[in-house]
């Protein structure tokens, strides 16, 4: 009989080998001494040091957690106001940036440079704020329990908000930040225009597509620049 | 009354907190067990518990019950955490592996009673090498790899978890553990 596998000894270190295998493994020393060295070594893994958490653990991250679940309520139903945000939100920023965008031909008057940088900053946190929730959501998403009816909706309302901003972002210089955001738009676009109900294969393949390309961890890294930027002005 | 996970979760997501609290109480520490296993960091395992509960608890209407809600929990966390080891990675920072280093600050306790000198060694050796070799696996397999070897899941239940096939599920784990014996082989040995 030939020798096991690796393949199959994996297998065989957690039971799923057929008996016919197992029997192999105990009676060819070379394969029984290759199992070892595989086991010792799995089982040192499961034997690494794990700082120990009480049973009151639990009561204490709920303690914790309370305060801000009463701000982040569970989605349920398109009726609640939580689906309204976000395109009064894209009305409120859209309408802010083209104003900042016709103001930035004219002569500035009345609110000042710095005033108006930060305040497009908050409208840019706050707009990748909302797509980090959409992105966040698609890649948690599970095909057994997919319904983007929500996600699409909300990302048709960031993609106009998304168009502004990047061009704000191209006119001030900020090419790296552009770049990030032309990005976003794509996979907002495929979002939007995706179905509601998508197969397994077309889920995994746009959350591969966000996660390969890091697009959620971009979105955050210049989510938290612009908040920090804002801080600082 | 005593709550199962499929009750539970079944209320937390038509928005009953109550019951969202007995997921919370009963999981809190599976999941910070995962997250330190990941992440190396006693702080960003706390906080990872944390942020995979605000992510559960904002998707709940999503869990229909036909994966156990410990393993729907578990895949939330894996991810979670998987954000914060990338991000750390963007910004150039190491792995944190201090605290497992220090078995007296962190509070640390073995599995294996009182250990040796050079089987603690060893462990913390394990310890150290474990969080970078995980970052070498892609997300499904560090996901896999974690439900079946430190959760006990079988291929039909990693299968759900990931949405794939289980001979896919299978896969995954083989290729998590063949990646995982090339990144450790320092410790023990040639893989055949």
């Amino acid at each position: 009989m030939t020798h096991l596998s690796e393949e199959e000894m994996t297998a065989a270190y957690y039971d799923e080998v057929e008996p016919t295998l197992r029997a192999h493994l105990v009676d060819c020393p070379e394969c029984h001494a290759a199992f070892d060295q595989l086991k010792r070594m799995l089982d040192d893994l499961r034997e690494t040091p794990v700082p120990e958490r009480d049973a009151s653990y639990g009561g204490q991250v709920w303690t914790r957690l309370l305060p801000r679940l009463s701000v982040e309520r569970p989605r349920r139903t398109w009726l609640r106001w939580w689906t309204v945000a976000p395109a009064l939100a894209t009305v409120a920023v859209a309408a802010f940036i083209a104003g900042m965008l016709t103001q930035q031909r004219r002569a500035p008057a009345g609110i000042s440079a710095k005033a108006r940088e930060r305040v497009l900053l908050v409208a840019m946190g706050d707009h990748l704020d909302r797509s980090q929730i959409v992105l966040a959501e698609l890649v948690n998403a599970t095909p057994e329990t997919i319904d983007l009816n929500d996600e699409r909706a909300r990302a048709r309302d960031l993609i106009g908000e998304n168009r502004l901003i990047r061009q704000t972002a191209l006119r001030s210089g900020d090419s790296a930040d552009a770049a990030v955001l032309d990005d976003l738009e794509r996979t907002l676009l495929d979002i939007a225009n995706g179905p509601a109900n998508p197969s397994a294969a077309d889920l995994e393949a746009l959350q591969h597509r966000i996660e390969s390309e890091g697009l959620l961890l971009k979105v955050r890294i210049v989510s938290t620049n612009v908040r920090q930027k804002g801080q600082q002005l | 009354m005593e709550w199962t996970d499929q009750a539970a979760a079944e209320a937390a997501s038509k928005g009953n907190q109550q019951a969202f609290r007995v997921l919370v109480e009963r999981h809190s520490r599976s999941i910070f067990r995962l997250a330190f296993r990941m992440t190396g960091n006693e702080t960003d395992a706390e906080d990872m518990v944390q942020e995979t509960f605000l992510r559960a608890w904002k998707q709940m209407h999503r869990f229909d019950g036909r994966a156990s809600f410990s393993t729907w929990i578990y895949r939330i966390a894996a991810n979670c955490s998987l954000d914060l080891i990338r991000s750390r990675k963007v910004r150039g920072e190491q792995q944190p592996m201090a605290a497992v280093g220090d078995k007296e600050s962190a509070g640390i306790e073995l599995a294996a009673g009182d250990p040796s000198p050079e089987r603690l060694a060893h462990s913390e050796q394990v310890a150290r090498m474990l969080g970078p070799a995980l970052e070498e696996l892609s997300e499904m397999e560090r996901t896999a790899f974690l439900l079946r070897h430190y959760e006990g899941c079988d291929t039909d239940q990693i299968a759900r978890a990931l949405g794939v096939q289980s001979n896919a599920a299978k896969q995954t784990v083989f290729r998590a553990v063949h990646k995982l014996r090339r990144a450790l082989e320092p410790a023990w040995g040639t893989v055949r």
